[in-house]
């Protein structure tokens, strides 16, 4: 059991909570929301996987309805800096998304880690969390998400 | 004032070239704007290795965001391809004077689950070849239903069928999200939209396949390819084109070179008449004119070394089996191929493991199996024989990032001395 978790989020038979997962407008990557859907399943989680390419409607209208415990963006193919931004700026206009907890991931930048930086201009839009990943260090990222969601959910709700 | 340039017949030119015993290679290579993309042909014409030239399309083209790819190319902001609607026919066609000659065939590569704008546009340019399909460009790089895909598809294929000179027209069925699709199933896929091609008028198509794990599997898969398109496309000219592996590519330049080279002698064992190459740079950005070309080369020198085979592999795990099932199926649940391909993806005939577009039943697994194989964990409610293993347990993500990793790591190692 990694340290500082709560037991009932690392085993999988705790609250189970749900997930929306998904893409942004331009991205047709689809190997990371897969990999991601089952990473949260394992972690005992229900996951609404809306898939590739996503338009910024869809994503609010299925976040209003379902009111998830978290929302998670996933892109990798470096415009992520540009359009995660269009993406919260809408969540985070609706009355109904706007407190939800949203959090955006993936190879952000189209030059790597030299972005970094521009994590926090994300984080001034409303992300409740930025998990930028390096070639090579998926399993670092998904490590990092993985604590900040049993932190996150253990408060109470 | 140059109009369209008169392209070659694709179909006869791979003829030729294979006849000749010559694997002939292609790029994957596009650039924004038009001296570049210009320079890249050109650079490819006189690498001094049987080649045929490529124009890859940008991605905001490929979803028909015409509008972006203005303002792009308007700010001179660069682009992941060449966005040809946007540059137009006649600058298109500019570009392309004194390029293609009768030695240089150029084919387009866009991505497009609706292409017919990007064919009225090359046709218009002098193009003639390009590539794709109603469920390879839908179902792994779009959300628009497979029924919308296909009514577009059935138009842009007349568009190709009805021009006056004979247009050619590649099934991208042979890729499926790059890796861990098994055999049978990209088979399958790629000969349906063959015979989806032919339905609609075209005389000259090309079948594919993509690279996966094991080099006897994928000898075996191309065996298996060839002898369906006998079986299915007599009467239309017809060849097949292996992809070098298109799932993670190895980092190192040393392992990205030994898995081109392996895609090579693969190409020309199994009698493969066109391989479109990767890159050095593939695991890590847009590679440049001089990485394409010497990309090229490096896959020149592997075929020119290899002993050329014949299609027979020397083993057989069912491949053929399979996918002649899954074909059959699939074109007796409906009276055309245009209505039986959504169709079967709803029935889960067909139905591409891990693809997560809502067209897809998704119910299907793949492993790479202990030897290295592609192997189905779960068929889902696809009519493959029995004999084939079916898991109920679901896989980790763990599991799946190593099978996705597999080909890396596999490149990456060091070579023992």
């Amino acid at each position: 059991m990694t340290p500082g978790l709560a037991p009932e989020l690392t085993t999988g038979t705790g609250p189970r909570r749900r997930f929306v997962l998904s893409s942004v407008p331009s991205d047709a990557h689809m190997w990371n929301l897969v990999v991601l859907q089952l990473f949260i399943e394992e972690m005992g989680h229900e996951v609404i996987n809306l898939g590739v390419c996503v338009p910024v409607d869809l994503l609010v209208d299925r976040c209003r309805a379902e009111q998830p415990d978290c929302v998670v963006i996933s892109t990798v193919n470096g415009h992520g800096y540009i359009d995660g931004v269009g993406v919260i700026d809408a969540l985070r206009a609706d009355p109904a998304c706007a407190d939800l907890l949203v959090v955006i991931g993936g190879a952000l930048g189209v030059v790597g880690d030299r972005n970094t930086g521009l994590a926090g201009d994300l984080l001034d839009h409303g992300y409740d969390a930025v998990f930028p990943v390096a070639a090579g260090q998926t399993g670092e990222a998904m490590g990092r998400f993985r604590e900040f969601v049993a932190e996150r959910m253990r408060l109470p709700v | 004032m140059t109009g369209p340039v008169r392209h070659p017949p694709f179909g006869r030119f791979v003829a030729a070239g294979h006849q000749a015993g010559r694997l002939l290679v292609q790029p994957r290579m596009g650039f924004a704007g038009v001296r570049v993309m210009r320079d890249g042909l050109l650079a490819v014409r006189a690498s001094g290795v049987p080649a045929i030239g490529t124009v890859t399309l940008d991605s905001y083209t490929r979803v028909g965001q015409f509008d972006e790819a203005a303002r792009a190319v308007a700010r001179g902001l660069d682009l992941n391809g060449f966005p040809i609607v946007t540059h137009g026919a006649d600058r298109t066609a500019r570009m392309l004077h004194g390029v293609v000659a009768d030695d240089f065939p150029v084919q387009v590569r866009h991505g497009s689950a609706q292409p017919e704008r990007i064919f009225r546009t090359m046709l218009a340019a002098g193009l003639t070849a390009t590539e794709g399909g109603p469920v390879s460009y839908c179902l792994p790089y779009s959300r628009i239903p497979l029924r919308t895909a296909t009514a577009s598809w059935t138009r842009a294929t007349r568009l190709l069928a009805e021009h006056p000179d004979e247009c050619h027209l590649e099934s991208f069925g042979g890729c499926m999200l790059g890796q861990l699709c098994p055999p049978s199933l990209l088979i399958a896929i790629s000969v349906l939209e063959c015979l989806f091609f032919v339905e609609h008028g075209m005389r000259s198509v090309s079948a594919s396949y993509a690279q996966q794990t094991h080099p006897q599997q994928d000898a075996e898969a191309l065996g298996a390819l060839r002898r369906l398109c006998a079986e299915h496309l007599s009467g239309v000219d017809w060849h097949v084109v292996l992809y070098t592996y298109m799932g993670l590519f190895p980092r190192t330049p040393e392992g990205a070179k030994r898995l081109l080279r392996e895609s090579a002698r693969l190409a020309v064992r199994t009698g493969t008449e066109r391989m479109i190459v990767k890159t050095v740079a593939e695991a890590h950005r847009i590679p440049t004119i001089e990485e394409n070309v010497q990309a090229l080369r490096i896959a020149h020198e592997a075929a020119a070394s290899e002993p050329a085979g014949t299609s027979e592999s020397e083993m057989d795990t069912g491949i053929h089996e399979q996918a002649s099932a899954l074909v059959g199926e699939v074109l007796g649940c409906a009276p055309t191929v245009a209505r039986a391909l959504p169709l079967a993806f709803e029935k889960g005939l067909l139905d591409v493991p891990y693809c997560l577009h809502p067209d897809n039943d998704n119910r299907t697994r793949s492993v790479v199996g202990p030897d290295g194989r592609l192997e189905w964990w779960n068929t889902g409610r696809m009519p493959l024989p029995a004999a084939v293993r079916v898991h109920r347990e679901p896989l980790s993500h763990r599991r799946l990032l190593d099978d996705l990793d597999y080909q890396r790591r596999r490149f990456d190692q060091p070579v023992p001395a």
